[in-house]
This record gives C-alpha cells, structure tokens and sequence, in this order.
C-alpha cells in the first residue's frame, strides 16, 4: 500500500517535472543559428500587446476558436456530470472511436453515388448514425448478457474502430473522391476553426444544456436509483438513451473542431475535478460547467498566446491542472481536507483511549472487585479526590492498549495542553475535568458492553473490542436509550462485565488481593 | 482455395502469426482486465505512451526502438499507476480516473512532439505505430533463418505473459475475485494487480509498436468478453479466448484479402478486419452461448412461461370440477382467466391433450386421470404454501395468492411433505378451501 503510493507519487512528481521542462525551457535564443537543431524548444514570451489582443478577443480567428472552445467545455462539463454519476465516463471515449465508420461510410456512399464526399452535413450524419448504433449496441450488452458497463464499452470502441479503419483504407482506393484528411475529421484542428463550426457548437452546447436543465429531475434520479426511477414510472430505457444522445451531440459536435483526445478530456475531467468540491447534483453540474468553460477559455487563449502550442493539448493540461488542484484542495473530498479529518479523529479517539484507560486503572486500585457501585453515594469506597489524584505510570498505560509509546506521549501532551490530565515524572494523573469527561466514556463503553451481552447474546469476551470501536460516536440520546434498556440510572456507574488487564505489579501494588486477574482478552 | 486468393505463406503466413502472437498475448492477460473491470486499460495505455516515445526521442535524440520501448513501458506502467493512485485516494471512478490520466499525458506528449517536430520528422501516425502489413519485411536472423522481427518480439512477449498466468494462476484467480481474501491468505494481491499491470503496459506497447495499437485494443477485450459469456470457469474461460484469438487473428487476415473483392476493392487493412472478426466472433457467442447467451435465454424463459401456462391450465380445470362436478370448460374461457394469448393457449392444449393430460371433446377441455393427478399436486401445493405462508411467515389471507401461485410450480413431493408437516398437516387453506390429499 504505502509502497505503491510512494511509487505513484514519484509518478506524478516524474510527470510534473517533465511538463515545466519542456514548457518552460525558454532561454531567449542566443545564437540564432542553433535554433534549428533538434534541442531548441523555446517557446517566445509574447509581448504585452499579444496579451491584450488574445485576452479581450480582439483577433476574429481567436475570438471564434476561444468562444467555441469555451461552451464546448461547458456543455461538455454538464453533459460529463451525469455520465460521470451514471458510471459512464469513458462513454466519450468509446463514441469518439465509433464514430469512424460512420465517416468513412457515408464518404463512401456519397461519392458511390457521384456527391461532394466531404460535405459536412454528410460526414455528420455518418458519425451520428454509427454514434447511435454503438451506444445501442454498449446498452444491448450491458443488459442482455452478464458483462459490465467498461468491457461493454471496450468491445464497441475497438470493434467500430477497427471496422472505421479497413472501411478508411477502402475509401482510399476509389477514384471518384479525395479520401486524405479523413482521419482529421475526428482527430480535429482546433486552430482552424471557423466562424460555421463556432456557430456549429454553439447551437449544439445551447441545445444539450436545454435538454440537461429540462430533464435535471429525470436524469439525477435515473443516475442514482435506476430501480426507483422507473417504479415511479419514469421511461428509464428512453432517459438513458436522451442521456447517450445529449453525449453523442456533444462529442460529433466537439470532434471535428478540437479532436478525439480534448472531447474525452473536456467530458470527463471536469465534473471530475468538481465532484471534489460538492456532494450536490445540481451544482457539480453548473460547477463542471464552469470549470470546462474556464478551462477551454484559458486553453484556447494560451495557445493563441504561444503560437507552438496545440490548443487542444494545452485545453487538456489546464482541465488536468484544475483536477490536481481539485483532487488535492477539494472541500468535499479533496485529498488533503481528507487527511487533516482522519489525523484529527485519530487524536481524539487517541486521547479518549487514553482518559479511560488511566481512569479504569484508578479504579481498579481504588475499587478492587466491588460489583456496581454508585458514583455519588459511595464516596467512601471510591474517594473522588483520591482517583484524581492517583498517579498512574506510563509504563502501565503502555500496557494497556496495543499502541506505540511515541502515540501514547503525544495523547498524553495533548491531554496535558487541554488541561484533562496532568504529566509529570513518567506517571499521569487525571484532572477534575478529565475525570468528569473519562466518567463519561467509561459509562458509554460499559453501557455498550452490557448491551451487546443482553440483547446481541455477544459473548462477554468479546464486548470489549465492539465497545472500543463505538464509544467514540455514542450520542447522549443512545446513551439514554441504553440506560432505559439496561435500567441503569443516570449517575450509576456499572461496572465492566470483563475483567481489565493491569500487568501483575501494578495491580498487587494497588489492591494486594486482586493481582491475579491479569490478561483475560 | 488459398491459391485462389492469392495467398503467400512466407508473406501471409508472417502476417497471421504475428497477428494471432498479439493476440494471444493480449487475450492471457485480457481475460484478468475483464474480470477486474479495468477492460479499457489497454486503450488507455496505448494513447497515454506519448510522452514516454517523445521524451525518449527528446533525449536520445535518436529514433532507435530500444529507448523508445523503454520510455513508453515506462509511462504505461505510470497510466496503470496514476490510474488506481487517483481511484484510490482521490474515490474517483475507475474509468474516470483513466480517461483523466491518459488524456492529460497525451496532451503532455502531443505538446513534447510538437516542440521538436519543427525539425524533424515526428508524426505519431507513423513513428509509434506501427503496421502489421509491413511485418515480412523488417527481418532479423535467428538461428541462421530470417524471421520478421515483430514475430520474434511478440513471440517472447507471449511465452512471457504464458509464464505468469501459469505460475501465478491460484494467486491471479483469488485476487481478481476476491482481494481480500487474497490478502487474507498470505500473499500481497496488491502485488500482483501491479505485476499484470506492467505486463500488461510491456504487452500493449511491444504490440503496437511491431503490429498496431488497433488490434492490441482489441484483443485485450473481446476474446476475453466472448469466452466470459460461454463459460463459468476461468482456467476454460483463459483457453478459449485464446483459441478465439487465434481465429480473431486468421479470419480476420481472410477477410481483409477476401471481403473487399466482393465489391470490387482490393484488400484493406488486416488490424482492422481482426478486429471486426474478433467482434463477429463476439456477436455469435453473445447470441449462442449455451448458457448466458441471449438466445438460450429467450428459449428458456419461453419454455419456462409454457411449462406455467399448461400448470396454470391443468389447475384451472381441477378448480372447476371441484366447484361443481360435470362443468365442462371452453378454450375461450381459459383465455382471460390466465393472460394467455390465443396461439401459445391453442399450441399448449394440443401439447396437453398429446400427452393425455387434457381431454377435449369437440369445443369442451376436461381433465383426464393422468391430468387430474397432477392438477391436484398443483392445488395441494398452491394450499400448502398459503398455509405456512399465514401461519409461519405471518403474511395476510388476502396477499398470500400471488406468492403461492409462483411457488406452485418449483414444489415437489418431497417439501409438500415438509410443508404439510410444518402446518400441522391441516386439511383447510386459509381461504377455506379444502388442501387435497396427495393419495386420494
């Protein structure tokens, strides 16, 4: 675990450091001859009027790739949600790929039959028609035979691809059409966009996110509970396929402008990306709007900016940036907000660990083998004065429980702080505060213990291990239900159904007549 | 026939053996990938080596093979990586962790080429993959013959991958089931979900490099899903995908030399047509599988509906003589009180009255001995299960009808004894109708 976690970080580290190396390797060009060996990677620093001109879109070319490229990530990152929540996210992926036999189809049929091969409205339909029988055929997979969605989807990307490509090679040997650059239609060239493919997209983005902000109720309920969508009588069959539909729009609209690789990117990193930041449907869906907006946005113009850069590449690495950023930042699920919630649980339920402990042994000298006895009324057994001031070593603590003595230091100095216990010359001593709060969870892990013995027939034995695990999270109203259950007044303390390990000389130190009962669980 | 064609066997022949090599070699280690959903990882892995071909380029500065095999099982194994990194602590999706991998490191790749490819010439169509119907021609000398040097390639790549399904096969199997368990029992599943990665990224790239990213993406899956759908046992699920990708692999070549002459075109590509075949092979193991296949389902679902319909018949008529003797029963009267349509109704009574289950007098349906002897196991059933139904599983009177109605049909003498033990060995059902004796 640690070790592939240790070897993937080396990974991502590896990776970033290649990016900046080769992005960033801009020394201004010294000696204009060497420019043209292999090495020159240079990329030139564009001046401030560059900056002005492709940020406030003042170039036609650049004002049509950027808004093109800016609601194609939006309505790429809308769509992309509800995929991403229908488990689908490489649906992208496999439709792009699909799409070729459609393409190299319908150039066939058009210049069989003596048409313009390459008009666009053909090629369209091609890919639209092949779109929809491969998502007909991942859907016939996935509900007719036992396979998943993933092998579904593979089985129709590589199949139709295949198929696309000796379809492609056959177009190469007609006479009639010119079959070159036929690939190009779904590896797509984002700079040369066009004020027709940008009113293309636009038209597509405006209409898919309709359709989405339309069916939002339907599509959310179908992502989430199949099962419940259609027993409340919704056409589960025809919202899957609105959903596949909203995706193939998107993708044939997407392709022949930026391209196979940046249409899957833009489907499916940013609702990813977003999905750290929300647990709510609708504004993962606006956010991974915003994010593929920004995200084609920033793209586009960098590239605009060095003109060496592949806009759609570029798009790509500012979506990924976004979701490093995400994945580690996120305040719902982000790595780092992630880790910080555990290392806190984990000191909390250290210290609690560690009041109970030390107070179980005070009472255990204090009380010897008294069966149940009640805090309040017998002060004279068990003299409050006398536990909080009872020290008890670190050694014994370190005993008690299976945990390291670097951890029990730190509970305890933690403990120390807040002013719970009191630690000085290798022993603990409980405070009047700390004794009050480890009253209090000794109760919860014995009210839980006995629950388990009378009403879960748990063997006594074992009690003190499920106990161990739930007296962190027990509210005050279970608490109160327990007692009504196991008819224990509210200040009773009960007492532990298991023997509690104190090693041998502490115990015949404490209570010369109970040393013996060392080392039961 | 292969004359016809105008097929060679020390062209051809070449061609079908690296093909059905890449195959098998992708197939072994497919059937796992299926198995752990991770099926889109090979198509994954072969867009995400970019930056590894590119930056091997980058240092080498040189387009010799070696680094640039290196730098691109090098990426692969980091896709694989970075892939179950993310799904692991970031809880992202599997397949959306892939798509946000290898779309990142391709644009990464694409944006590394694009820097040198000013100066030379790096078109990723023809520098990273390569094609099988070339693979005749680039000949390396083993053992004083000329054998194609993909072929050599993915032979070894082939006997590797062999070796680790075969000595790994216990812990391959426990792991892709259950990991827990595997953990449990002693070995590191971890370790090896990371050892069939990297063979699978080593696969992958020596693939595409000799033959073609196409096929790989291709072999991974599909023989691997066909033979997931005819069998139930790994070990036969493993051989027949291997056997199916060997016939992905000929057929496939068959038909790119085969198919487009049909139409007057002369051959097309072989990777494509494999994988068309593969997805054929697939389309009729989809269709036929004796047990998960879609027909033998339809089939056996009909039967099944049949077999309750002529149950539902042969009650029916008992409940009518027992409501008065001599009541005779029309087919048309049969036909609103069980849903059955007119044609399976007419079909079933035949079947009935062939095997002297149901007597027919012109129009009229009565029961014979034969028939009534059944029919009243059915009732006895039907009144048994209402029975323990009220009294032990404590369900109301009036909801205990449907559920009886389809444990009729699965009930054998044996748990009607059982049953009848277990209510007492009442002779009323719960609506007052008489239980019938199994002997009368």
């Amino acid at each position: 675990m640690i070790a592939g976690r240790s070897i993937a970080c080396a990974a991502i580290l590896f990776v970033v450091s290649i990016a900046p190396a080769s992005l960033t390797a801009q020394q201004p060009p010294v000696n204009r001859s060497t420019s043209d060996s292999l090495t020159d990677r240079s990329i030139e620093w564009p001046s401030l009027e560059q900056w002005t001109r492709v940020l406030f879109l003042k170039d036609y070319n650049t004002r049509m790739v950027v808004f093109g490229t800016t609601l194609l990530g939006c309505a790429a990152g809308m769509v992309g949600s509800f995929a991403l929540l229908r488990r689908r996210a490489l649906m992208g992926d496999a439709l792009s790929h699909a799409t070729l036999p459609g393409i190299a189809a319908a150039f066939l049929f058009a210049t069989t039959w003596g048409l313009d091969g390459k008009s666009l409205w053909f090629l369209l339909t091609g890919a639209t028609a092949s779109g929809m029988l491969g998502v007909g055929s991942i859907l016939a997979i996935r509900n007719l035979t036992r396979l998943k969605e993933d092998a579904a989807m593979g089985i129709v990307l590589s199949v139709f691809f295949g198929a696309g490509v000796a379809l492609l090679s056959i177009t190469q040997q007609l006479s009639g059409g010119n079959a070159a650059g036929l690939e190009g239609f779904i590896f797509g060239k984002t700079a040369s966009m066009g004020f027709h493919d940008a009113m293309l997209i636009g038209t597509a983005a405006v209409i898919s996110i309709g359709v989405c902000l339309l069916l939002f109720k339907e599509l959310t309920l179908v992502c989430f509970d199949e099962g419940f969508a259609g027993s409340r009588g919704m056409p589960v069959g025809f919202l899957d396929f609105c959903l596949m539909a909203l995706i193939i729009v998107v993708t044939i609209v997407g392709l022949q402008a930026v391209g196979l690789i940046l249409m899957i990117a833009l489907l499916v990193i940013p609702p990813s990306a977003a999905r750290f930041w929300t647990e709510s449907t609708w504004k993962l869906f606006v956010l991974s709007g915003i994010v593929g907006a920004v995200c084609g946005y920033i793209g586009a113009a960098a590239s605009a900016l060095f003109y060496k850069l592949p806009s759609g590449a570029m798009i790509v690495l500012v979506c990924a940036t976004f979701f490093m950023i995400s994945l580690v930042f996120g305040t719902r699920r982000g790595v780092l907000l992630r880790t910080v919630r555990r290392w806190m649980v984990n000191r909390n339920v250290d210290r609690q660990h560690l009041l109970r402990a030390v107070f179980e042994m005070v009472e255990k000298k204090g009380a010897g083998h008294q069966d149940n006895y009640d805090w309040h009324e017998s002060r004279g057994v068990l003299d409050e004065n006398d536990l909080v001031g009872r020290p008890v070593a670190v050694s014994e603590l370190l005993n008690r429980r299976s945990w390291s003595r670097w951890r029990l230091l730190r509970a305890i100095h933690g403990a120390d702080r807040a002013g719970l216990v009191d630690y000085d010359l290798d022993s603990v001593r409980l405070h009047r505060r700390g004794l009050i709060e480890a009253i209090r969870l000794t109760r919860q892990h014995r009210l839980w213990e006995l629950y388990l013995i009378q009403y879960a027939e748990v063997a006594t034995s074992k009690v003190d291990r499920d106990a161990d695990a739930i007296e962190h999270i027990l509210e005050p109203e279970i608490v109160a239900e327990l007692e009504l259950l196991l008819e224990k007044r509210s200040v009773e303390m009960p007492a532990s159904p298991h023997r509690i390990v104190v090693s041998e000389t502490v115990a015949a130190a404490g209570h010369p007549n109970g040393g013996t009962d060392a080392g039961s669980h | 026939m292969l004359a016809a064609i105008n097929w060679m066997w020390n062209f051809d022949g070449w061609i079908v053996l690296a093909g059905a090599l890449c195959a098998v070699a992708s197939s072994l280690l497919g059937c796992f990938l299926v198995l752990r959903r991770m099926s889109l990882l090979g198509d994954a892995i072969s867009h995400a080596v970019l930056p590894g071909l590119a930056a091997a380029f980058l240092i080498t500065e040189s387009r010799s093979s070696l680094p640039m095999f290196i730098g691109a099982v090098v990426v692969g194994i980091l896709t694989a990586l970075l892939t179950e990194w993310i799904r692991g602590t970031g809880h992202v999706d599997e397949g959306a962790s892939m798509g946000v991998v290898f779309t990142s490191l391709f644009a990464l790749g694409l944006i590394m080429i694009v820097q040198a490819a000013d100066h030379v010439d790096l078109d990723p169509g023809c520098v990273l993959y390569g094609s099988i119907e070339t693979t005749p021609l680039d000949t390396i000398p083993v053992l004083g013959w000329f054998i194609p040097r993909a072929v050599v390639t993915l032979g070894v790549v082939c006997l590797i991958n062999a070796a680790f399904v075969l000595f790994f096969f216990k812990e391959l199997r426990i792991s892709s089931f259950d990991p827990a368990l595997a953990t449990t029992s002693g070995f590191n599943a971890r370790l090896i979900h990371y050892l069939l990665m990297i063979l699978v990224a080593v696969t992958a790239v020596a693939s595409f490099e000799s033959v073609g990213n196409i096929l790989v993406v291709a072999m991974f899956i599909v023989p691997p899903a066909a033979a997931y759908l005819l069998t139930d046992r790994l070990a036969v699920m493993i051989g027949l995908s291997v056997v199916l990708a060997v016939c992905a692999a000929v057929f496939g070549h068959l038909g790119a030399i085969v198919v487009p002459g049909w139409f007057g075109f002369r051959s097309t590509t072989t990777a494509g047509m494999m994988a068309v075949a593969a997805g054929l092979i697939f389309l009729l193991a989809m269709t036929f599988a004796p047990r998960h296949g879609v027909m033998m389902k339809v089939i056996r679902r009909r039967v099944l509906a049949w077999t309750i319909l002529a149950d539902d018949i042969l009650a029916f008529l008992y409940r009518r003589e027992e409501q008065g003797t001599g009541l005779r029963v029309t087919a048309d009267e049969l036909k609103p009180a069980l849903f059955a349509s007119g044609i399976s109704l007419q079909a079933i009574l035949w079947r009935l009255s062939q095997l002297r289950l149901v007597s027919r007098e012109r129009a009229l349906l009565g029961l014979t001995d034969k028939g009534r002897e059944r029919a009243r196991e059915l009732v006895r059933s039907h009144r048994l299960w209402e029975q323990y139904l009220v009294s032990h599983a404590g369900l109301e009177a009036d909801r205990i009808h449907d559920k009886a109605e389809r444990l009729e049909h699965f009930t054998d003498i044996g748990l009607r004894e059982q049953l009848q033990e277990a209510t007492d060995s009442t002779n009323v059902d719960p609506h007052g109708a008489p239980i019938p004796p199994e002997h009368p």
